[in-house]
């Protein structure tokens, strides 16, 4: 350690960002350690696409015509299946407790456990769904919306899985009633994200459906954070 | 008139259809040493989690100063350190990192963390994953943190659990220490303190239920 780490003396209360960041780096941190927990939803989610073009077989118009729903699906189920360790590992070894009873604000540290999860599965999605677009021959007008869809969707996937996450963190066998939990509740981003990637193909506007996934995910920022502490408080009660 | 930092007031704990204790009262007061004693099973984890605010009493209530707990989370939590069975402590990361990011978020000292970690005897280990460490040593991780707190109030499930003679003593040094300075800690053991006995009250669930 330099001597510059000895000089922050006594307490001063971290602002809302170097919380947001301190939780945020530790989850991160934390993550690349455990590098298959990364790497497992997206080898699900390209193996779930690679399988669909051997199954239906290699007919491009049916494929250009189910992309988009199939890549919102399989990004969709992905999610689900790395939500669980948003909260379980910290809530098994005890130190969901200890942010429990922090002084500092929970729905900060919650915000940054989501934001960490959301680089770790929400991105990979985001970079790699050129290359998935092309795997199903997807039209090529719509690949604009089906980035702009992913880019403000998949972190409502985060925000509202968490809440679902932390209602069920504390049973023994969650998994089910997770995705139970939370399947109804991404019905609608899915109805609205490949709308817009459909009508993108066909070159029509898409600018509501955007709005209204934008509007889902506003609405899921500033709300999710405090259903999680509520919800994380009653579960470990 | 000593003053009151926390007071119990008809606390009731029921689990599993158990009455586990009944109309409990007791204040914490500046300068106590609370042993919490009973059998297994008798609701000495659940009564330090009620205390701490993790879980919420059947019925009765926690005040801290003239409010229950539930209302003045954020004021509570700054006067309080509670250490429970698990450390946590992330395998993933290393003594130094897990020491310093909890202190930050419990709001204590971040200053001095080589001393603190002297004082737990894992000076060596500092950056070695915690996964790679004994038990004992990542109970010491979590340990660790008295030494900084600036919290009057500590509530500690088993701090003894996994260590070593030496720590024990080490430990009952600072327990000694803190409540002089005028903190209060309410903890749970097995053992038998070395402390001298009427230093010490003792709270047993067993005669209440």
């Amino acid at each position: 350690m330099t001597p510059l780490d000895h000089q922050s003396l006594n307490y001063t209360p971290l602002s809302y960002g170097q919380l947001f960041m301190k939780v945020m780096n530790r989850d991160l941190k934390v993550a690349i350690h455990n590098k298959g927990d990364i790497l497992n939803p997206l080898i699900f989610l390209v193996i779930v696409i690679t399988l669909f073009p051997l199954g239906i077989g290699p007919e491009t118009n049916l494929l250009t015509r189910i992309a988009p729903g199939i890549i919102w699906v399989a990004a969709l189920l992905s999610a689900l299946l790395s939500l669980e360790r948003l909260f379980k590992n910290d809530f098994i070894d005890g130190s969901l407790e200890q942010m429990l009873l922090s002084p500092q604000p929970l729905f900060i540290m919650v915000l940054a456990k989501i934001t960490a999860h959301w680089l770790l599965t929400g991105l990979p999605i985001l970079i790699i769904a050129p290359l998935l677009g092309l795997m199903l021959h997807m039209e090529p007008l719509a690949y604009p919306a089906l980035m702009i869809t992913l880019a403000i969707g998949t972190p409502v996937l985060s925000l509202i899985g968490a809440i679902g996450v932390a209602l069920t963190v504390g049973l023994k066998k969650g998994g089910v009633l997770l995705s139970l939990l939370i399947l109804p509740l991404y019905i609608p981003l899915l109805i609205f994200a490949t709308g817009a990637i459909e009508a993108a193909s066909l070159g029509m506007p898409y600018g509501s459906h955007l709005a209204i996934i934008s509007a889902l995910l506003i609405g899921a920022i500033t709300l999710s954070p405090f259903a999680v502490s509520s919800a994380l408080r009653v579960s470990t009660n | 008139m000593p003053t009151s930092l926390l007071r119990a007031h008809q606390l009731t704990c029921i689990r599993e259809n158990r009455i586990l204790f009944d109309e409990l009262d007791f204040d914490v007061n500046a300068g106590d040493l609370i042993q919490i004693e009973g059998a297994n099973g008798t609701g000495k984890t659940s009564l330090l989690r009620i205390l701490a605010g993790l879980s919420l009493p059947y019925e009765g209530d926690v005040l801290y100063g003239q409010s229950s707990i539930t209302a003045c989370r954020d004021e509570y939590y700054q006067d309080l350190t509670f250490i429970g069975h698990l450390a946590g402590v992330k395998g993933e990361l290393s003594a130094l990192q897990n020491l310093s990011f909890s202190l930050s978020i419990q709001g204590d000292r971040t200053d001095n963390i080589d001393q603190a970690i002297d004082n737990v005897d894992l000076t060596g280990f500092e950056n070695a994953n915690a996964a790679h460490l004994s038990a004992g040593q990542n109970r010491r991780i979590a340990l660790a943190r008295l030494w900084q707190s600036t919290s009057k109030i500590w509530i500690l499930d088993e701090p003894f659990t996994a260590i070593d003679k030496s720590g024990v003593a080490a430990l009952e040094q600072l327990f000694i220490d803190h409540t002089a300075q005028g903190g209060a800690i309410i903890f749970t053991s097995h053992q038998e303190l070395l402390i001298a006995n009427q230093q010490v009250i003792h709270i047993n669930l067993e005669d209440n239920s």
